[in-house]
């Protein structure tokens, strides 16, 4: 049997507030096996996002456990956290999130950088990204002079640079028109048939349609879990 | 990478960057003036004592070199008594006195040295000679344009007026032997130098065998301060004066120079702290969301807080950079002012340039503008990623 990737068990995240506390996420628990793409879809303010945030080990859950890969990312510090997120996850936003002051291939190059990528090497792999989603001519451009479409490929594309266990994005259509939205669909589709596990929170029902499992989530809970037949 | 992300972030509001080097700049151009007029006048008045290597100055006791009239009686015994003191190299007795040039028209008044030739310091001889032969006259610029004498001319000289019979007293014709440049005067004074003889015989029996001063040369290897007291103690009438002991007392008349340097100096430190916190503040700020997604990618924060200060160290030094230079040039402007003043010597500086303060003082500013970076930096790079990312999606 297939190990899971990334397990999650009873996790729940409240966040303190002066009269009560928000219970974001209630005892969530979820396998997701490597080369899954998973939709988790819901109104807004269901916890998509916490949940997301617990996945990536961007945040703590108050109680319960995130495994990615066999290690138990919820209970690492913070300096041990951010490196986990460097060398083994994937962030793809919605406002995309470039660097303005940096070339596409330098917003590619940077998680690179930081995991001390020799610069020949960075610069190869960044090249190699760019032509990966499309954007091999657009490598010297900011992203002031890059399309919605174009900047949340270059995103993708950075996300890619330390080579992943996961993709995680969030939202990574709700800022693009309906043509770039499919573009990045279709990215995201090629992405997981190369074997790249992706899970993407959306209200998107054509990016939640192209995964080929839907998690839906309503107050902080999972209420339906359903897995899609694999099209072709 | 850091470096160059630092470097872009401050080009991405060339304007506002500027502004805050500008800022910068002037602030550390006021502390690089604070601490040259701090250090300015003390050294230079340590430099002017020390020139000639003239180490003790020698006055009436209880009063300082030309303080007032008061004079040093038998001068000759006190001269001999002096020389044979360990360590004295040299006794440069000086008299000190006001001449009156007499001509067709008004005479002209200047103030003159009596002094022995041979061994003074009290001017710098620029064209002639001051030996004589008879009574030489050695003049400042000032008094031979006052006079419109050249080298070579007799002028009729009187050290005294007598306004009852109003006719001049101690009257002699001496003949300008030399142009020179007085070392404790300012360029515009009218002065004059003779030999000692002719000044304590033109004054008459009131100066005979006296004189204002001494100012003695010490061997290199021997403590002035040993010397100075050795003096006092073989010549009770006198105050024996180190250079170290004079620009003391100096320091001490010019106390409040220093205070009022000291707390410009801090209030430009301030400004400059201040300023730089709120430009790296206001950059952080709006940064937030770009920080928050460095920080989820993996960068760790040591290396945004990293980023972040090297902003401010780049502020910090181009602003250093540019003050240097502005304050040179304002301390030079503001010592041509203070120079101005007369009766000043012409090589006392009120703002000096030393490498070693000047460059204290900015690294001092460098380093405020480090800290002035880490707090905002630290915070920025503190705050709760998911908290920040879902704040700015929301904004």
């Amino acid at each position: 049997m297939t190990q899971p990737l990334l397990s999650v068990r009873d996790a729940h995240r409240d966040y303190p507030r002066s009269s009560e506390p928000v219970h974001a996420v209630r005892g969530v628990s979820l396998d997701v096996l490597p080369g899954e793409y998973v939709a988790v879809v819901g109104p807004s303010g269901c916890g998509k996002s916490t949940l997301l945030n617990l996945l990536g080990a961007i945040d703590r859950p108050t109680s319960g456990t995130v495994t990615i890969g066999g290690t138990a990312v919820s209970t690492l510090p913070d300096r041990a956290a951010t490196h986990f997120r460097l060398t083994h996850i994937g962030f793809v936003f919605q406002r995309f999130y470039l660097l303005p002051v940096l070339t596409a291939q330098e917003n590619v190059e940077l998680p690179m950088a930081e995991a001390k990528v020799g610069p020949g090497e960075r610069r190869e792999r960044a090249r190699e990204l760019l032509g990966y989603v499309g954007l091999a001519d657009r490598a010297d451009h900011r992203p002031a002079e890059l399309s919605g479409g174009e900047q949340q490929r270059v995103a993708i594309a950075r996300a890619l640079a330390n080579r992943p266990m996961v993709l995680l994005a969030d939202e990574p259509t709700g800022e693009l028109d309906a043509r770039t939205g499919s573009d990045v669909i279709a990215l995201f589709d090629r992405l997981n048939r190369d074997g790249m596990t992706i899970i993407v929170v959306t209200h998107d029902e054509k990016l939640a349609g192209a995964a080929r499992r839907v998690i839906h989530m309503l107050d902080g809970q999972i209420v339906r879990d359903e897995p899609l037949l694999r099209r072709a | 990478m850091r470096i160059q992300l630092a470097a872009l972030s401050l080009r991405r509001h060339v304007s506002r960057t500027l502004l805050a080097i500008l800022g910068v700049a002037v602030s550390a151009a006021m502390l690089l003036d604070m601490v040259m007029l701090a250090t300015g006048m003390r050294e230079s008045f340590a430099s002017l004592l020390g020139r000639n290597g003239f180490t003790i100055r020698v006055s009436p006791r209880g009063t300082l070199p030309f303080d007032t009239e008061a004079t040093i009686a038998q001068a000759s015994d006190a001269t001999a008594a002096m020389r044979r003191i360990a360590g004295v190299t040299a006794v440069a007795p000086v008299l000190g006195t006001t001449i009156h040039v007499l001509g067709d028209a008004e005479p002209v008044t200047a103030f003159a040295l009596g002094v022995d030739p041979s061994v003074q310091g009290d001017y710098e001889l620029l064209e002639g000679n001051d030996r004589g032969p008879g009574d030489a006259l050695v003049a400042s610029d000032a008094l031979l344009r006052a006079t419109r004498a050249r080298i070579g001319d007799t002028l009729d000289v009187a050290v005294g007026f007598d306004p009852q019979l109003r006719t001049y007293t101690g009257r002699r014709r001496v003949v300008v032997t030399g142009r020179a440049r007085f070392t404790y005067l300012s360029a515009d004074d009218r002065a004059a130098a003779l030999q000692l003889a002719s000044v304590q015989a033109m004054g008459g029996a009131d100066r005979t065998d006296r004189v204002s001063l001494f100012m003695v040369r010490t061997a290199p290897n021997v403590d002035p301060e040993s010397a100075r007291v050795a003096i006092e103690r073989a010549l009770p009438r006198v105050t024996a004066l180190s250079t170290a002991g004079a620009v003391a007392e100096a320091q001490r008349r010019l106390s409040y120079f220093r205070q009022l340097a000291f707390i410009l100096g801090a209030v430009s430190l301030t400004v400059g702290f201040l300023l730089v916190t709120t430009i790296v503040t206001v950059s952080v700020n709006e940064r937030i969301g770009e920080i928050a997604v460095m920080r989820a990618i993996g960068v760790s924060r040591v290396h945004v807080v990293q980023q972040i200060v090297i902003e401010g160290i780049g502020l910090s030094l181009a602003g250093a950079a540019a003050g240097l230079v502005l304050g040179v040039f304002t301390a030079r402007y503001l010592n041509s002012i203070l120079r101005g003043f007369p009766g000043l010597p012409d090589a006392i500086d009120f703002f000096l340039f030393q490498p070693d303060s000047a460059f204290r003082a900015l690294g001092l500013l460098v380093a405020s503008g480090i800290a002035a970076g880490v707090y905002p930096a630290w915070r920025a790079a503190s705050l709760p990623i998911s908290t920040t990312l879902r704040e700015e999606a929301v904004g």
